[in-house]
């Protein structure tokens, strides 16, 4: 009996995955995904040219590791220094600004470093410092982690060495990152997407926006066939050009949560 | 407590709607880890008999190597699974990185250590009970191992489920070689994180009490089976 059963489990496995080949893999971030923006746009795009985009989602440092070994066909990220680097190196063919967000401050209604209505994020930065209040960072290498550091440093300080005290480095994505923010109220630096539509909010609010310093880019870049022989590039090439595209460029215009627009197109065609 | 009460009520509702993206998650979620706990059984009931059965030097080393194998941590195999899959790694050519393939190999080599180590330890034991009979019998060292592995099949069940336990709750691998992608690769445990990243802790509690209970009915079915072929066997 035992043996009919693991006969039956061995052809279990040899099932095919049930999918089309006409798919490629984009390497993103979890604040694309979590937002819900690519459950939006990439049925419009499957409809249109039948190839199914499969997202890994993990941090912007992550994602162009992992496409810089070969393990993806396009990249979707937001960390322009680092996408430039990715192409210089041959890795990528070539960058381009595909749309954009901001980040802000979040933080617990009480504000303990009052910082609510700052407009200036460094300063609030260093306020939040200057009070010792409680701050969640992602500590991952991601893309909204080295906007924060930059933040940092423009507010003249090093949190770094405060690591474990009052600077919380959680060493993940931006959704764990703000569970642990809400869950000891802390201040977390966060895009504004993933804010929207993050469910568990608690009393925590956005407390510092606008600042010209929290312009969150991202870049679409498909991977270089020259370098990674595997790499599906004419497939990566339609997905890059439609995201591009007018078509593409509304689809992501037209993501909303509430009536709030989340990421603003902003190719230049 | 609120929340569990209506996390469970959602779980419920969710399996009595027959929601067509939970019941693949599930589906794959099973096929994953049943395929792995099969390949394990196939790699460690007759690697664990065999240490336990045989005498060779070495063997000490050998049952401390399985017992320790059993702790591997996930993320640690993930990434290991994940290096040699890559583009870029050894067997890259195979392209089965993000695949289930590739979450089957990962939780395989999770899992087929517990399988060893837990057979040789019940086949040491039954093979000191047979010891005489076997020499008297004078079987060869295969046909040996054969009426072990046979006569403990009702313990050897138990160490299947034992692996089935440690592949239903794991997480850190399949995410990793896996990558999470939603109608491709996603499992139960992968979408609980999901769901918890995206700050639904009711959802994801849901989905947790939905994997309990998947658990449970696998394992409740096995047992079943077990008891029924007992009482035909000796009925």
């Amino acid at each position: 009996m035992i043996r009919r059963g693991l006969i039956v489990l061995a052809l279990l496995a040899a099932l095919p995955a049930g999918a089309a080949d006409r798919f490629i893999v984009l390497q993103s971030t979890t604040s694309t995904r979590n937002s819900g923006l690519f459950d939006l746009i990439l049925p419009i795009f499957r409809a249109r040219t039948g190839i199914e985009v499969r997202v890994v989602a993990v941090g912007t440092g992550q994602a162009i590791r992992n496409a810089a070994r070969g393990d993806g066909d396009a990249l979707l990220v937001h960390d322009r220094e680092a996408e430039r680097r990715f192409v210089a190196a041959g890795h990528g063919t070539a960058r381009h600004d595909v749309m954009y967000n901001d980040f802000a401050i979040v933080g617990p209604r009480a504000d303990p470093a009052g910082v609510a209505g700052m407009a200036d994020a460094p300063a609030a930065l260093a306020r939040i410092a200057r009070a010792r209040a409680p701050f969640a960072s992602r500590g991952d290498d991601s893309g909204t982690h080295k906007a924060e550091l930059r933040l940092w440093r423009a507010g003249g300080i090093d949190p770094a060495a405060q690591s474990g005290r009052w600077y919380r480095e959680t060493g993940s994505g931006m959704g764990a990152t703000l569970n642990v923010g809400t869950g000891m109220g802390a201040y977390v630096l966060t895009d504004r997407a993933s804010w929207i539509a993050f469910g568990n909010k608690r009393g925590h609010r956005i407390l510092v926006e606008g600042d010209a310093r929290l312009f969150n880019q991202y870049g679409i870049v498909a991977v270089s066939k020259r370098r990674h022989p595997r790499v599906k590039a004419k497939l990566a090439r339609e997905f890059v050009d439609w995201m591009l595209s007018g078509e593409g460029q509304a689809a992501i215009a037209a993501h909303r949560i509430d009536g709030r627009q989340l990421f603003f197109p902003n190719a230049r065609r | 407590m609120d929340g569990f009460w209506g996390a469970l009520a959602r779980a419920v509702g969710l399996i009595l709607a027959w929601d067509a993206e939970l019941i693949e998650i599930i589906g794959l979620s099973l096929r994953v880890t049943l395929s792995a706990v099969a390949a394990a059984c196939l790699i460690g009931l007759p690697l664990g008999a065999a240490v336990g059965a045989f005498r060779f030097p070495g063997r000490i080393a050998a049952t401390v190597a399985l017992n320790a194998l059993m702790g591997l941590p996930p993320v640690v195999v993930g990434l290991m699974v994940y290096l040699t899959l890559s583009a870029s790694g050894p067997l890259g050519v195979l392209g089965l990185l993000y695949t289930p393939a590739a979450m089957i190999v990962a939780q395989t080599v999770l899992v087929a250590p517990i399988v060893a180590a837990l057979t040789r330890q019940v086949v040491e034991e039954l093979d000191r009970e047979y010891a005489e009979q076997f020499a008297s019998l004078g079987l060869g060292p295969l046909g040996r191992v054969r009426a072990l592995l046979w006569d403990a099949r009702y313990a050897l069940l138990t160490v299947a489920l034992a692996g089935f336990g440690r592949a239903t709750a794991e997480v850190g691998a399949v995410m990793i070689v896996g990558g999470n992608i939603d109608h491709a690769t996603r499992v139960m445990t992968t979408a609980i994180a999901l769901e918890t990243s995206k700050g639904n802790l009711e959802l994801a509690l849901a989905l947790g009490v939905v994997l309990i209970a998947i658990a449970v009915a696998v394992t409740g079915t096995v047992m079943t089976l077990r008891a029924s072929a007992v009482r035909m066997a000796y009925g």
